[in-house]
């Protein structure tokens, strides 16, 4: 039934491959995020290249187990410069960072550009893992991801508390007796590893995109960091199936490229509708504030007219409320919502002349609110 | 070495880049007193204690605490690090943060149990944060956050206490709150250092001092260690206009 729709056996297992590589890297990639080193794992995923061709040169094989230690080898020598560049020179993290990640990324397409280029290197296909194909995934790469997978989510478990106590709060891990460099160590290796197994499938380039977009969304969603991290691996997991099922029914289309544009939707969704976070939502709450503040500030101003007389139950023309807001002696549209809402909340009333008084009720709800005074 | 010490450091020397922000620091912190660490912006006072902490590692120096090293003593140490030190915003609640004061006694991978929700439920009660522990942390106000880390280090239930700036930021009434509770540490024995901005309450407030301006000025009883000309001294380089409160 499967083939029928056009989804036979080696596609499902790359698809599976791929949902696997998204879950781990967004589960992962949540703590990224939160200690703010979302770009780390950019750097490392450019700074593979080189170490794929250099292996390749040096091994002339295209077993991807070596190709990848080669991509891991550069990957940390890159991170490894970038923190001694941090730590010992004057130059700034995030120059470092920029620096190091196009150096290694260069040479490495310096390197594939050569390759491609000898006759006798059998056209490696390296080129792949520029922007990944999931289809030159074998089952034998699946069967590796899939224990990587449970090896990497069992690690994030079994040290749950430790890898959240180090995100939030480094320090007070150290003094909490916590070994911060073991943590650290641990927490890089895992993302180091997930962006290795991840590079076939998505490239070096937008790799980093696996790792930090499902953490993004998640982070709109809950303010729960274990849900968080559900959610992120959910996000990388649907993220990786679409995407991968997407490119494989399109020739040549690389699989990174619709992976991430799939897991972009997801980000943009998050960024915008998520309850609480979501902009949309926080927009609309800051235009219902300010639009609060502008009414209560019309109603202090009839308040001030209504102390001002010696009957407070007095009505004022409206053009006496604010004097500036009327333009020829007619109320503006914005005074005239405002006392129409005030009305209708029973803080103010009107008379056929539209001429405004404050209410009682108006008035306490001004002493209540609006006045500041002694506690 | 002495019992009755909580801490001595000594022949201690901090350098970031080339400059030293510490130069050669000899303290002796007697048990069970309520100290203060005064001096101008930049004096090295955040620093001295986080090279206590060996959060910084320190060109040279030793820390005694309670008569032996830093590591045998980890157990008996509390921190509560600058409020702004961390990302309010982190995914967490009030109580998963104070928890984390127990993490040190359990170790690595075991997690909390319903006594160690229990303890840090205490704490916050102590705070009078009880009713905020299921509170996203975002949603604190400056003086609630320095309530929470203080709640959290109450839960480590230590010896000594290293408090970097808790009034930064917090209003008077909190600051009178968590003054009471720090003379209740001292009360039951317990040792707290405390960076400190405010010179006015000093007196007030501890009964022993420190003086820092890289170097140390002086360190010893209030009474007899914060006298206006050790304080000329301290802010000599920035000019700072003193006044007894005599």
């Amino acid at each position: 039934m499967l083939t029928s729709l056009g989804l036979d056996y080696t596609l499902l297992v790359v698809s599976a491959g791929s949902g696997l590589l998204g879950l781990v890297s967004g589960v992962l990639g949540v703590f990224a995020v939160l200690r703010k080193q979302s770009l780390l794992g950019d750097a490392v995923a450019h700074a593979a290249l080189p170490g794929i061709a250099l292996m390749f040169l040096l091994t002339q094989t295209r077993q991807t187990e070596l190709l990848l230690l080669g991509a891991t080898l550069t990957g940390v020598l890159a991170t490894g410069t970038i923190i001694a560049i941090d730590r010992f020179s004057r130059i700034k993290y995030d120059s470092a960072l920029a620096l190091i990640l196009s150096v290694f990324f260069g040479f490495g397409l310096v390197l594939i550009t050569f390759i491609q280029k000898i006759p006798t290197a059998n056209q490696a296909g390296l080129d792949k893992f520029i922007f990944g194909q999931a289809s030159t995934m074998l089952v034998r790469d699946v069967r590796l991801m899939i224990w990587v997978t449970l090896l990497m989510l069992g690690l994030t478990v079994l040290f749950w508390k430790e890898l959240k106590m180090f995100s939030f709060d480094p320090g007070f891990t150290e003094v909490a007796g916590f070994s911060t460099r073991r943590i650290n160590a641990l927490l890089s290796g895992m993302i180091v590893v997930a962006i290795m197994i991840g590079l076939q499938t998505v490239g070096v380039i937008l790799m980093s995109a696996l790792i930090v977009a499902p953490g993004a969304a998640a982070r709109q969603w809950s303010d729960r960091l274990s849900v968080v991290a559900l959610l992120a691996g959910f996000f990388g997991a649907v993220s990786g199936l679409i995407g991968t099922l997407i490119s494989s029914s399109i020739t040549k289309m690389p699989t990174g490229p619709t992976i991430v544009i799939v897991l972009s939707l997801f980000t943009l969704i998050s960024l915008l509708l998520a309850p609480n976070r979501g902009l949309l939502w926080q927009h609309l709450r800051q235009r219902k504030n300010q639009q609060m503040i502008s009414y209560d500030k019309v109603l202090t101003a009839i308040h001030e007219l209504a102390m001002n007389h010696e009957n407070h139950q007095h009505t004022h023309a409206m053009a006496m409320i604010q004097p500036s807001k009327n333009i020829a002696g007619k109320p503006s549209k914005a005074l005239q919502a405002a006392v129409e809402n005030l009305e209708q909340r029973g803080l103010v009333r009107r008379n056929e002349d539209n001429q405004v008084a404050i209410t009682p009720e108006g008035i306490r709800h001004v002493n209540r609110h609006l006045v500041k005074g002694d506690e | 070495m002495n019992q009755e010490h909580a801490l001595i450091v000594e022949d201690m020397t901090v350098a970031y880049q080339t400059t030293p922000v510490l130069w050669d620091i000899d303290i002796k912190v007697p048990t069970g007193v309520l100290m203060a660490i005064v001096g101008p912006n930049g004096a090295g006072k955040s620093t001295l204690i986080k090279a206590v902490l060996q959060l910084i590692k320190p060109i040279s120096g030793t820390v005694t605490i309670q008569g032996s090293s830093y590591e045998a003593q980890r157990k008996k140490i509390a921190y509560v690090p600058q409020r702004g030190s961390v990302d309010w915003d982190f995914p967490t609640n009030v109580l998963d943060v104070v928890l984390m004061g127990r993490y040190g006694f359990l170790g690595w991978i075991k997690r909390p149990s319903q006594q160690d929700r229990q303890l840090a439920m205490d704490a916050l009660q102590k705070v009078g944060m009880e009713a905020f522990a299921q509170r996203q942390i975002s949603q604190l106000s400056g003086g609630q956050q320095q309530r929470v880390f203080l709640a959290r280090a109450l839960v480590q239930d230590a010896e000594i206490y290293f408090m970097d700036e808790p009034f930064q930021g917090v209003d008077a009434k909190t600051e009178q709150a968590i003054m009471v509770l720090l003379k209740e540490l001292r009360a039951s024995g317990k040792t707290v250092v405390v960076v400190h901005h405010d010179l006015q309450t000093v007196a007030d407030y501890f009964d022993w001092v420190t003086l820092l301006n890289t170097q140390l000025i002086a360190s010893g009883p209030v009474a007899d260690v914060f006298t206006e000309e050790n304080l000329r001294k301290t802010y000599r380089s920035t000019g700072k206009v003193l006044q007894s409160e005599e």
